[in-house]
């Protein structure tokens, strides 16, 4: 049972940690794109 | 391009779907560790493709030695932001695996200490190219890179060549493995490795956007106080 508990705390935090960093990607990504598009009204 | 970047996402999702469930549902238990060892089938592939993307990088930055290319330091950013997130999973499922099976969280074994030093390696490189602003930066981290590079043979080769805790390797000379258990593995290797791939192409076009924005800026500002339009290239930052 401890194993199990183990096993899933690796799998949630490899996923969290994959999830954190896509979703700072994601982030970066909008913020870039609408400060080119305020660039491009200028 | 942006159609086969989302086919080849939605490929990705799949294929790490199915490693899922090949690791949690169809590999069989291990013998000895039991439950615990299908932390293996994310572990590995996760350092396996952190490898890759330091080696990228590696190729990235003696290429922006030598052509001084703007695309190659940028994959170079990016190869080495995405690497160090999965050497960041390698360093944290590692310990959750030692705790049951070893009894300690850590210990300063070769294999454990040299990923721990590539680690920093690549988090200092982050970290150079982040705050400094000057124009020697992509220089100065090409190189910083290249000397980085060298401590991920010695990672990998750290359980032949010096006694350690850390489990030998299971395929190839150092040992077997059950057919299933195999399966599960490589199809978790492929998930994660087209996974890393997929994540470094998108990292590449935000670090391609972001010099785009900053060279916009750049003009943007000499227009504002200088009506005389560049006649040199911008020196671009990267973040």
């Amino acid at each position: 049972m401890n194993a199990v508990k183990f096993m899933f705390a690796a799998y949630i935090a490899t996923w969290l940690i994959h999830g954190i960093y896509l979703g700072t990607v994601v982030n970066r990504f909008k913020k870039l794109q609408s400060q080119l598009k305020e660039l491009g009204k200028k | 391009m942006k159609r086969a970047f989302t086919i080849l996402s939605i490929l990705t999702a799949l294929l790490l779907a199915y490693g899922l469930y090949q690791a949690l549902v169809v590999a069989p238990t291990e013998r000895t560790m039991g439950d615990i060892q299908r932390i293996f089938y994310y572990h590995v592939p996760n350092a396996w493709t952190a490898f890759c993307l330091f080696t990228v990088n590696l190729i990235a930055s003696v290429a922006y030695l030598i052509t001084k290319k703007v695309k190659a330091d940028a994959l170079a950013v990016a190869s080495a932001e995405v690497g160090v997130i999965f050497c960041t999973i390698v360093l944290v499922t590692g310990p959750i695996w030692a705790r049951p099976v070893w009894g300690i969280w850590w210990t300063w074994d070769v294999r454990l200490t040299t990923t721990l030093v590539l680690w920093l390696i690549y988090v200092a490189y982050l970290v150079l190219r982040r705050f400094s602003d000057s124009a020697q930066t992509p220089v100065l981290a090409a190189v910083l890179a290249v000397f980085g590079a060298l401590d991920v043979p010695l990672v990998y080769f750290s359980i032949w060549f010096f006694r350690t805790q850390h489990p030998q390797p299971v395929m190839g000379k150092g040992g077997s493995l059950d057919p299933q258990m195999l399966h599960a593995f490589l199809i978790n290797l492929l998930a994660f490795s087209c996974f890393g791939a997929m994540v470094c192409w998108a990292r590449y076009r935000l670090e391609m956007l972001h010099r785009e924005v900053d060279e916009l800026h750049a003009l943007e500002s000499l227009a504002g106080t200088d009506s005389v339009k560049p006649s040199m290239p911008l020196q671009r930052s990267s973040r």
